[in-house]
């Protein structure tokens, strides 16, 4: 087994109702959970706050950002534990994420 | 991630949405209805991102109360030329964040009465207060909303705003702990809450004719209304009202989908329990003087809950209960089901003579089940072409799929007699 880093990129919910809002949290719940139970996840995952500060160059600037467009911009990760990059892959599809637009990166890590 | 995880009630998020606008409306004025709604929909997003990757908090709606005080605070500090205020705005909003862990039920719930009660403003049509509620109250979106009156979104959309800049004006939420302006404006409250049910139980829409959450969350706000002690019996009958209709949503689709009558539905599905509950209410409802048109449909509502069959139907007593109701209430469609319940208890010659004699039939002239009053009436006389004949003309009136089936399953029982 290898260990896979998911990406969770955009995603737009600000239009949905209430009802919408938790219907779809539930999926992503359902998809963990059933990860999970398949021992493909073991917890290591988290959102992230939209804003932040990003340092830079030889010179350490620090800056407010990151700016990327809301369609690009990291909402969360996940570590998940696949045979290969195409069971990762696998794994990603399941992500309730494309319902609002939204894409999956998955990155192999690579083995210490 | 060690974090303790709860499974979420259904329609929580729903529910949560009406219960913070309340409590921000309560502290900022109407005048703030739209930041309190911005707030409150960031809330849930922000729940969305967070509870999404490890459930939910153990007590989910604390959470999501703090974050919306929190985030008006927010919304608050940036509005341009609100400085002044903001400080002790935002003293009154960090008050009832510290307060949230205690979750205050009933302030909540009284929060909730008072934007009820507001949102029935007389400026406002029946209507379009039916309407705010869903959005305010209920957490019901534009398309939601637009979806449970088969509106287009942009006429909703359109009429919210008109809504809501009237709300707006109002200054502080109506104030529920005084009886007398209470009892002024409860038959409008009570008559949204009634539209509200019949839009979810009768509404004309194409693919579900029963829409279950209109019926609850009609339930749900008359039942908060009922904790107003000025709300009195006639409250507690509209409830008992609700809890016999709604026991029969269980039966009132078959497999297929389609809409079942009341002659043809399984009454071993009616929900027991509400149909015990609508007698509590409906006893209570007993305890004033009053006799008013809820008081007598929960009756006869109940007279149909108590029958063990269509067939023994006590249609006599249900006939006379219509008679009553004629009186309070003179609308066609009253007294087309007075004249179905007369001859039922005195045959069908009665009760196409009764038919015939409803006054302003012609208001019943889009009404598919006028027609098939009849029909229904002539195929008991044993006049099944006549019969038949009705059907076809009720068929070019219906709205839906599911009223055409019907009329559709009895036209060919009518051809098949014939």
């Amino acid at each position: 087994m290898a260990s896979f880093m998911l990406i969770f990129r955009g995603g737009d919910n600000r239009n949905d109702s209430p009802e919408q809002l938790q219907q779809h949290m539930q999926k992503w719940l359902g998809w963990f959970e059933g990860l999970t139970k398949a021992g493909a996840y073991k917890g290591q995952g988290a959102p992230l706050e939209a804003g932040g500060k990003v340092v830079r160059g030889a010179r350490k600037v620090v800056s407010d950002g990151p700016f990327a467009e809301s369609k690009d911009l990291v909402g969360g990760y996940a570590i998940v534990e696949a045979k290969d990059l195409d069971g990762a892959v696998e794994i990603a599809r399941g992500c309730p994420i494309y319902e609002r637009d939204g894409a999956v990166e998955v990155r192999p890590v690579q083995p210490m | 991630m060690s974090q303790e995880t709860v499974s979420l009630a259904e329609h929580l998020f729903r529910r949560e949405a009406g219960r913070m606008v309340s409590s921000l409306v309560r502290v900022l004025g109407m005048r703030h209805l739209a930041l309190a709604e911005d707030a409150v929909q960031d809330a849930l997003l922000r729940a969305l991102e967070t509870w999404k990757f490890r459930g939910a908090p153990s007590n989910p709606a604390a959470w999501l109360l703090r974050s919306a005080h929190n985030r008006a605070i927010d919304l608050l500090r940036r509005q341009e030329g609100f400085k002044r205020l903001a400080p002790e705005l935002e003293r009154a909003l960090a008050a009832v964040v510290a307060e949230v862990p205690g979750a205050e039920a009933h302030a909540i719930a009284d929060d909730e009465l008072r934007l009820m009660f507001s949102c029935c403003d007389p400026a406002l049509s029946p209507q379009a207060q039916v309407a705010v509620i869903l959005k305010y109250l209920c957490g019901f979106s534009v398309h939601e909303i637009a979806q449970a009156f088969l509106s287009a979104e942009a006429a909703v959309e359109k009429q919210l705003f008109r809504s809501r800049r009237t709300l707006e004006q109002r200054g502080a939420l109506f104030e529920v702990r005084e009886p007398a302006q209470v009892r002024e404006r409860l038959p409008s409250v009570r008559g949204a809450i009634y539209l509200l049910f019949n839009e979810g139980y009768h509404g004309a829409h194409p693919e579900r004719p029963v829409r279950e959450d209109l019926c609850h969350e009609a339930m749900r706000l008359g039942v908060l209304l009922s904790r107003l002690p000025a709300a009195g019996p006639e409250t507690q009958a509209l409830l008992a009202l609700f809890c016999f209709l709604a026991a029969r949503l269980p039966a009132r689709l078959g497999d297929d989908g389609n809409l079942l009558l009341l002659a043809e539905q399984d009454r071993a599905l009616w929900d027991r329990e509400l149909i015990a509950e609508g007698l509590r209410r409906l006893d209570r409802s007993a305890e004033g003087q009053a006799l008013t048109a809820f008081h007598l449909e929960a009756a006869i509502a109940a007279r149909h809950a108590a029958a063990a069959s269509f067939a023994e139907t006590e249609w006599a007593s249900i006939r006379d209960l219509y008679h009553l109701l004629m009186r309070l209430r003179p609308t066609p469609v009253v007294a087309l089901n007075r004249a179905i319940a007369l001859g039922m208890a005195e045959g069908p010659e009665a009760g196409l003579r009764a038919l015939a004699a409803i006054e302003d039939r012609e208001r019943l002239a889009r009404y598919p089940f006028f027609p098939a009053a009849v029909a229904e009436f002539e195929l008991r006389a044993g006049q099944p072409e006549r019969a038949a004949s009705q059907l076809r003309a009720a068929l070019l009136l219906v709205r839906n799929e599911a009223e055409e089936a019907v009329l559709a399953r009895k036209l060919a029982a009518c051809e098949r007699a014939s």
